[in-house]
């Protein structure tokens, strides 16, 4: 699983939302559809919050990483 | 003649309607929707908007109702969401009335009856919505608007336990919920749903990163539906929270919870024979909260049993992971 290759990356550390998933929109119409984006979130509000709007914006989530206080997550545009 | 369902509480007195009109439908007077103002010969006409939603045409036409008949040109959007034309003239009941009539608008309720619904925007467009309360709403408001009962009886509808439309403080309230069952085989132990469950419910394993789920302290919100990267959290089933007897004003009581999970397709009928039991029990000018205290909840749920028997009992677990 660890070896998912990504395409771009994001560190969304310190970022508040919905700001943190603003970036992740955007940085996402970067891609194409089938690549991967690294996104850094921190735990508490950023990821309760951003991965359920990902999925809800139809992009799937590949890993979830837990490291110490934040997150680190590989998305596939969908 | 006089029309004392039209709402006059400051002043107490009977409104004359003579010379308003014989093409003004009394009946539609009658369940209210004129309000009395401080101002002589004034009243705020209020709309019936069940959910407080309304389609842009309609609001357009509306507004030039409002511009035309309104003395003071302004509008006021109720606390039950509806929209009152202020500052109208009672001589002008009859021509606003059939105005609004022509875009099919009509005018709301006050007094001893079932009220227009209120609700938030529910599972069409906002993302924590679990049930269609807008759907509900428009349905309640066809099925029942206007039924006499013995003290005005509102209803509304939220979509989640956030609970925006306040069904606590309602004399009958919907809240939808949804019940979560995890599948094992699914589960990659990423944690999300345990840093997503804000009752603390979803505690992850320390080893595998599995949820490990406290079913007491779950409130049925879908949270940890909605984060699961990977499906392993499902929704089971979804349904209301019913919510009896609340109510704001003066002397405030939190509603009561009496049934769970009850499914949309028996809400029309969990209304129908509450206000059976609240005119059958009801006395005069007694909430349905207060008329619930007299005779007791059992008796009331007793009654009801044929239509609660479709959901779950109120103190419903989740079946534990």
């Amino acid at each position: 699983m660890s070896d998912i290759k990504s395409n771009a990356q994001l560190d969304l550390r310190g970022v508040m939302c919905p700001i943190n998933f603003v970036k992740t929109k955007l940085k996402l119409e970067t891609l194409e559809a089938g690549e991967v984006l690294e996104l850094v979130l921190d735990s508490g509000e950023p990821i309760q919050n951003v991965p359920k709007s990902i999925k809800e914006e139809g992009h799937k989530i590949l890993e979830v990483k837990k490291e110490g206080e934040y997150f680190r997550l590989k998305i596939q545009k969908g | 003649m006089t029309d004392h369902f039209i709402e006059d509480k400051t002043t107490k007195v009977n409104v004359n309607l003579d010379n308003v009109g014989e093409r003004v439908d009394f009946n539609d007077l009658k369940s209210g929707g004129f309000i009395k103002q401080r101002q002589k010969d004034l009243f705020a006409v209020r709309l019936r908007c069940p959910g407080g939603r309304m389609d842009t045409k309609k609001l357009v036409e509306i507004s030039k109702i409002a511009d035309k008949y309104s003395k003071k040109g302004v509008v006021h959007f109720s606390f039950r969401q509806s929209l009152e034309i202020l500052y109208v003239d009672y001589k002008e009941f009859r021509n606003i009335v059939s105005e609004l009539e022509k875009i099919g608008q009509k005018v709301a309720s006050c007094g001893p009856r079932v009220r227009v619904p209120t609700a938030c925007g529910g599972c069409e467009y906002n993302p924590n919505g679990l049930t269609d309360t807008q759907g509900m709403a428009a349905m309640v408001d066809q099925k029942f608007f206007g039924t006499p009962t013995p003290h005005k009886f509102k209803t509304s509808f939220s979509g989640c336990p956030i609970d925006c439309a306040r069904t606590k403080e309602m004399d009958f309230g919907f809240q939808g919920i949804v019940e979560p069952v995890w599948e094992d085989p699914l589960c990659t132990g990423c944690t999300i749903c345990s840093e997503a469950c804000k009752e603390d419910a979803i505690v992850s394993d320390p080893d595998t990163g599995k949820p490990i789920f406290d079913p007491k302290k779950c409130i049925f919100c879908g949270d940890c539906i909605r984060a699961c990267p990977t499906e392993a959290w499902k929704p089971k089933r979804y349904g209301h929270i019913v919510r009896i007897g609340g109510k704001h004003g003066r002397h405030p009581m939190e509603a009561l919870e009496v049934c769970t999970f009850l499914p949309d397709d028996k809400v029309a009928e969990a209304i129908e024979k509450t206000v059976e039991w609240y005119n059958a029990n009801g006395k005069r000018g007694e909430r349905i909260g207060n008329a619930i205290k007299r005779v007791g909840v059992q008796k009331y749920l007793d009654f009801m049993e044929p239509v609660f028997k479709h959901g779950s009992p109120v103190n419903y677990l989740a079946p534990g992971v």
